[in-house]
């Protein structure tokens, strides 16, 4: 059998790449945010119920034991137990590992930049990603709406007010070809409609756009607040370009004990799905514990955003080797 | 027939989709930074020739189908089917009427033509990207006309009708392009 040994990205994308990868340093430098490095392997895990992680054996030399550890899906983590020791503000490129995730604008190994900003409100922090994107990407000034007005303006339905049944209605409707027999719960519809209908849609109308204020129930690991008609929001942003999800930020929840709550909710759902429970990471609910400062967090996907920058179609090509010629 | 997970969905790839069978055009994974996976599929299905997309919960499968491509000789027909011949093992296929429907105008005796066939039985046939035909009626050849300039119909010996340059005169073989239903040139006899 003849082997592909060739590249995935053209020599040009990947010199472009390092330039990229410069000049993020230089935008971080010159606002004093320090580059950190944390580990890839860790005893813990994500619960997220839909986020699957890699695993590895650490196996003592002269043991027969082993010990299993977890490829980060995100820094996330590592780098809140640094915040909780009043490190300040930080960034860090990382590379991050999503077992199953495989497609056109998904690799199983990709490139996450990561940072936090105590210092920052979420608003300012959209500026900042605002700035990053236009300076070092080249790419248009970003938008705000809130999650509640791009579902009025696209779909005219109220996300905070509109029954289960007339989201699913709703999605049925407006996206061909669902199995009738699709079983999903109200977050799972509303996350069909934005990647199915609403996303397209940005996108044709080339409108890079931060979308804010989630409902609650999709919080993750951002606080929840009121929001201007005492709906109860999630206080995080994800940034849509081109169609494409880029960056998910939060205004990072401190409470140890809503985030205990969190994670045993999720371990919950993973068993009703039959999915394993992940081992909670039990040094971040103790950093929690100990305080850490309010503060702003953003991850954006590096390889994306250079998709956008140099008008490329598939991951694969901005990546040295795609992951089934790695 | 072996099911497909829908990681294994590529392009090319023949399933079963509501009883029918189709080609995948295309399989796009769709899946939010923390929410549920999905493939966004564009298909073909092969019975009707409509492109149709569907959403496939990521974790779920389709039943293969079976769906192949041979090259199979145009015999005859008794009105009813078309009967199309493997020239190597000499086994006969009865196309009916949808199945020929897009190459009709292009069928001719001993030519060799793609036919697709489910589960043993002819579900389209495809005609080759040329044919040579002769012409079966059209208005007497303008002589000295060389320049191809203007032209008139011509209808062929299957019954198509091309547009073919005024110096063409019936009995001739002409090649002809069927995808454009274009006449191309004179064929070499």
């Amino acid at each position: 059998m003849a082997y592909n040994w060739q590249p995935s990205a053209d020599i040009a994308t990947i010199k472009r790449r390092a330039q990229y990868l410069a000049d993020v340093r230089r935008f971080f430098a010159e606002r004093d945010v320090l580059e950190v490095e944390t580990p890839i392997l860790s005893q813990a895990a994500p619960t997220a119920p839909y986020m699957d992680s890699f695993t590895s054996d650490f196996i003592p030399f002269g043991s027969s034991s082993r010990q299993t550890y977890y490829l980060h899906t995100s820094p996330e983590f590592a780098m809140k137990r640094l915040l909780a020791a009043n490190i300040g503000s930080i960034y860090q490129i990382a590379r991050v590992f999503r077992n199953g995730e495989q497609g056109r604008l998904h690799a199983p190994e990709f490139t996450m930049l990561e940072w936090y900003r105590p210092e920052l409100s979420l608003n300012q922090l959209m500026d900042e990603v605002n700035q990053l994107v236009q300076q070092v990407f080249g790419l248009n000034k970003i938008s705000r709406l809130s999650y509640r007005g791009v579902f009025e303006f696209y779909l005219k339905i109220n996300v905070f007010t509109c029954t289960d049944e007339q989201i699913k209605q709703c999605a049925l409707t407006r996206i061909d070809g669902l199995p009738s027999d699709l079983e999903l719960d109200r977050d799972g519809w509303l996350e069909l409609l934005l990647s199915h209908v609403i996303e397209p849609r940005l996108a044709a109308m080339n409108l890079p756009v931060f979308i804010y204020d989630f409902p609650a129930s999709q919080a993750q690991l951002a606080k929840i607040k009121k929001d201007e008609a005492s709906n109860d929001v999630a206080d995080r942003f994800e940034l849509y370009m081109g169609g494409v999800e880029i960056a998910n930020g939060y205004n990072e929840l401190l409470n140890a004990n809503e985030l205990l709550q969190r994670f045993s909710d999720n371990n919950e759902q993973r068993q009703q799905q039959a999915m394993p429970k992940m081992p909670i990471d039990y040094h971040l609910l103790a950093a929690m514990e100990s305080g850490m400062p309010v503060c702003s967090g953003v991850a954006l996907g590096f390889d994306r955003i250079i998709m956008l920058a140099l008008n490329k179609q598939e991951i694969r090509t901005v990546q040295c080797f795609a992951f089934n010629h790695a | 027939m072996a099911n497909f997970s829908t990681s294994e969905f590529k392009s090319g790839l023949k399933i079963m989709l509501d009883g029918d069978p189709c080609n995948i055009i295309e399989n796009e994974f769709v899946k939010p930074g923390k929410g549920q996976a999905f493939n966004r599929v564009k298909f073909r299905n092969l019975k009707t020739g409509r492109v149709n997309e569907r959403t496939f919960k990521s974790n779920e499968s389709a039943e293969g189908a079976d769906v192949i491509e041979m090259e199979l000789e145009y015999s005859y027909t008794d009105g009813e089917f078309w009967h199309f011949m493997d020239p190597t093992t000499y086994e006969q296929y009865a196309a009916d009427a949808n199945a020929i429907a897009e190459c009709k105008n292009w069928l001719k005796e001993q030519y060799v033509y793609t036919v697709t066939l489910w589960d043993g039985s002819p579900l389209v046939v495809s005609a080759p990207n040329f044919v040579n035909l002769i012409v079966a009626e059209t208005d007497p050849g303008l002589k000295g006309d060389t320049s191809g300039g203007g032209g008139k119909p011509a209808t062929l010996e299957t019954g198509a009708v091309v547009r073919v340059p005024l110096f063409i005169e019936i009995g001739e073989l002409l090649r002809v392009d069927t995808r454009s239903g274009e006449y191309v040139e004179r064929a070499k006899v």
